[in-house]
């Protein structure tokens, strides 16, 4: 693991898997999926954060799924045909957490030049910044590059107790 | 080492060797002159010697061997077993585990220690004839002896036992004779009635019994001998010791042999009748029921002696990474819900050849999950031990006498379970000898004895097992503790605390109650730590506490954290899961009880009234309310609470998922399991939702 990491740190660029939320391109890096699920049953987890979609059995664990259109403030997810749930690894507390969060629809692994991606501005995008590793540019469209660990950090996800007291 | 060779055999085995030294150490300063003992601590010392020179651990071999010479001393009664040598083993023992230790980590040993403890040991080798020892070793030579005595090896006699013919002439009942002969052991008594005469022919006031007895008795023949001696001169009398002639741990004697031997039959006999002998014995008229029934007695009993031995020989046993173990747990939980699903699938269908295989599927699961179980059971005996050593060194520290007993060592746990169990045991215990035993002079000036008692327990109760710490110590002072929580506010100053709620304080953070901080306790920070880590343990401390008496630790924890048995339920379109442990009775709620509340969100059970918490308003479900719900009646924290439902679906085998780390703050879910469908069901906590309202209600925001 720790090889791969060094080797990438020499790269030049990386692989992204991009998705769509609403008409936004979003993007993930590869190494961060485990894999990808159409849309199943999903169990809701009352007291929770409107994003918390819920849980869902993934072959014998339960495993949380954020709506991620609801958690940048966009208006809550339908499930459609393409609507897929990205099993992401997220790193939590020196662990590797297993989460998946909802898309409209998985578009394509990509290949970018990390010299064409760019710094997140600090304004002026509909995404907090702090979530963004940067903005990636492909055939003219952007691409907001999610930090995913940012997101679903224990913080992030946690302020529940809010809602509940 | 030139070559690597794994040494990590070598060090698993010496730990555990150490783990029986230290408790061998312990038992042997109870009883110093116990050779049985002593040999323990002779053949543990003598491996770890041996086997560290073979794998090149050439340090801990000689230091080892430094120790087991002055040991052989003691073994060859040289020199006494003084509280001095066990002192200076007990040191022995810490380092070498501290050269097992550095061996791995790479750190540098004590070498100035070692020196310290061969020397001290070479001492003692040398003053073999100290008067000093020598008096302690014979104060308590004379009570060991006793006790060794007491608890030698129980035997096997086989006793005849044919009274005179007018042996109730004299007045002896020989019914009281085979009573006290049960006193001294497990007996097996057999009453041969051949030489009764017909009924026309019969005295009444002759004894026509004889009786053959087998007796398992740790008191020697002796002792059997004067349970006859009144009656020896006119009585036929014989005792065996069974296993003099019979080995025990050989396969138990032939029926034909031991009637051979007991004179019953001759050889010659035994061989015309070689095949199906009781049976042909009896017919060709040489040998009457009774004797063969006697035989076979005989022969059981010392079988099923052998059983109970091999039993409390260490079972032949492997070593398992806990991980696999783990492992095989998590397979065994998806198994136990894929077959739900199976389950279900095979009802839907009416295929006979199918539900046949289901149900099938259904015995064996269910017996895999249990063996499962049953493997990653522990008895908590290995930990109780451990403790000897903390109170024995603790009190040390401390001045302090303590004496720890134990009881319910045998009782099994999860080990999961027990690994998380032992850090809060310890904080316990270190609180009690800390603050709860006093000084030897305040306790002589109280009228209790100098020798403080701790005592660790552990008992089954249900699916739940009860750990109790109780010391013989101060006390708590509940006005005390009041005032102190005052002080430091965490109550308000006019809040009245029962004292069992008082006592509950001091499980809150940054609650201490040492006049100072010593380096054992006083911080502040440890009780609520061990509340912290048995609530995660599914469990819960009671405190009971008499000032000037002592203080009594109740933990109160689940048998296995994996699998619980379940009660499904439905509010709205989720299915949730209340373990069935918490749940007393179902009862209906009707809209007619509703109305006689008086929109109060309590019920009449039985006379008795019963709040209740409204699942579908506590989780928000929108839509109609079913015209009659469910109530599930449960015990949270010693009160009554209802959880109304819409529907109760039936019991469930439960597998516990995780929830993670995302939702440690929905504590009103201990989980989550899958459901036969395939679909998640959460497991309500039912005590921290009561928490969570009457925190809400306090608060007005319901």
């Amino acid at each position: 693991m720790e090889k791969k990491m060094e080797d990438r740190a020499m790269a030049t660029s990386a692989q992204y898997l991009t998705f769509l939320l609403g008409e936004e391109l979003f993007a993930v890096d590869i190494f961060k999926i485990r894999e990808v699920l159409e849309f199943t049953s999903v169990t809701k987890v009352p007291r929770t954060p409107p994003f918390m979609r819920g849980v869902i059995n993934l072959r014998g664990s339960v495993v949380p799924v954020v709506d991620m259109r609801a958690k940048f403030e966009m208006s809550k997810t339908e499930t459609t045909v393409n609507t897929c749930i990205i099993i992401l690894e997220i790193a939590i507390d020196d662990g590797i957490t297993i989460m998946g969060a909802l898309a409209d629809s998985v578009q394509e692994v990509l290949e970018l030049n990390l010299e064409h991606i760019e710094p997140p501005p600090k304004i002026g995008t509909n995404i907090h910044s702090d979530f963004l590793i940067g903005i990636g540019k492909n055939d003219g469209k952007f691409i907001m590059i999610l930090d995913v660990d940012k997101i679903f950090s224990a913080d992030e996800l946690s302020n529940i107790q809010d809602t509940t007291a | 080492m030139a070559i690597n060779i794994d040494t990590s055999a070598f060090t698993e085995e010496a730990y555990e060797l150490l783990g029986e030294l230290e408790e061998s150490l312990l038992a042997l300063e109870e009883s110093p002159t116990d050779d049985e003992i002593i040999g323990r601590v002779f053949r543990a010392m003598h491996t770890i010697k041996g086997s560290g020179a073979m794998f090149g651990f050439d340090e801990v071999s000689k230091f080892t061997h430094e120790v087991e010479t002055v040991f052989d001393l003691a073994r060859n009664k040289t020199i006494p077993v003084t509280k001095v040598l066990i002192d200076l083993t007990l040191a022995a023992r810490d380092h070498i585990r501290s050269m097992l230790d550095s061996a791995d980590s790479g750190e540098v040993v004590d070498q100035i220690k070692a020196l310290e403890i061969i020397e001290g040991l070479r001492k003692l080798a040398s003053n073999q004839d100290d008067s000093e020892y020598d008096e302690v070793a014979n104060q308590e030579d004379e009570t060991a002896q006793q006790l060794s005595e007491e608890a030698s090896e129980p035997q096997l006699f086989r006793i005849r036992f044919k009274p005179h013919l007018e042996i109730f002439s004299n007045g002896t009942n020989p019914l009281l004779l085979l009573g006290e002969l049960k006193e001294l052991g497990e007996a097996r008594i057999i009453a041969n009635y051949d030489d009764l005469p017909e009924l026309e022919n019969l005295d009444p006031e002759q004894c026509h019994t004889s009786w053959e007895i087998f007796l398992t008795t740790s008191e020697g023949e002796n002792a059997i001998r004067d349970v006859f001696i009144f009656v020896d001169d006119d009585c036929h009398i014989s005792i065996r010791n069974l296993e003099d002639q019979n080995d025990i741990d050989s396969e138990p004697q032939k029926l034909g042999d031991i009637l051979v031997k007991s004179g019953d039959i001759s050889t010659n006999v035994l061989e015309k009748a070689i095949k199906p002998l009781g049976h042909r014995l009896v017919d060709s008229g040489d040998v009457t029921p009774s004797i063969i029934n006697a035989a076979l007695e005989e022969q059981n009993a010392v079988r099923e002696k052998r059983e109970q031995k091999k039993k409390s020989e260490p079972t032949s046993s492997i070593r398992v990474t806990a991980e696999k173990l783990d492992n095989l747990v998590d397979l065994v939980g998806e198994l136990v819900t894929v077959q739900a699903r199976l389950n279900q699938i095979s009802s839907s269908r009416e295929n006979s050849d199918l539900q046949l295989i289901t149900e099938e599927i259904e015995r064996l699961t269910g017996e895999l999950r249990d063996n499962t179980m049953s493997i990653r059971m522990l008895a908590i005996g290995s930990t109780f031990n451990k403790f000897k050593r903390l109170v024995r060194d603790l009190s040390k520290d401390l001045g302090k006498q303590v004496e720890m007993s134990t009881e319910g060592a045998e009782t099994e746990l999860d080990k999961n379970v027990i690994d998380q169990l032992n850090d809060s045991l310890v904080h316990i215990i270190r609180n009690s000898i800390d603050h709860g035993i006093e000084s030897p002079e305040e306790r002589l000036a109280k009228g209790k004895p100098a020798e403080g008692t701790i005592h660790l327990a552990a008992i089954h109760s249900g699916a739940s097992v009860l750990i109790r710490v109780d010391d013989d110590g101060a006390g708590l002072d509940p006005d005390l503790l009041r005032q102190k929580a005052i002080a430091k506010g965490f109550i308000a100053s006019d809040s009245e605390l029962s004292d069992k709620e008082a006592y509950q304080l001091i499980l809150g953070a940054g609650f201490s109650m040492a006049k100072s901080v010593t380096n054992v306790s006083g911080r502040g920070v440890g009780m609520d730590v061990v509340r912290r880590s048995i609530e995660n343990l599914r469990g819960s401390i009671d405190i009971s506490s008499t000032l000037g008496k002592g203080t009594s630790f109740t933990l109160k924890l689940p048998l296995t954290l994996a699998i619980i048995e379940g009660l499904l339920i439905k509010v709205g379109e989720e299915v949730y899961v209340i373990p069935l442990a918490n749940v007393e009775e179902c009862v209906e709620l009707s809209a007619a009880s509703i109305n006689s509340s008086h929109s109060n969100d309590v019920i009449n059970v039985r006379d008795e009234i019963v709040p209740y918490i409204r699942l579908r308003d506590r989780f928000d479900v929108e839509g109609e309310r079913p015209a009659i719900e469910q109530i599930i009646i449960s015990n949270v924290n010693e009160n009554r609470v209802g959880f109304v439902v819409d529907d109760v679906i039936g019991q469930h085998q439960t597998v516990i998922k995780s929830l993670g780390k995302n939702f440690d703050h929905s504590s009103e879910f201990s989980g989550a399991t899958i459901l036969g469908d395939g679909s998640v069901a959460l497991i309500l906590d039912l005590r921290e939702m009561v928490r969570y309202v009457e925190y809400a209600e306090i608060r007005g925001t319901l």
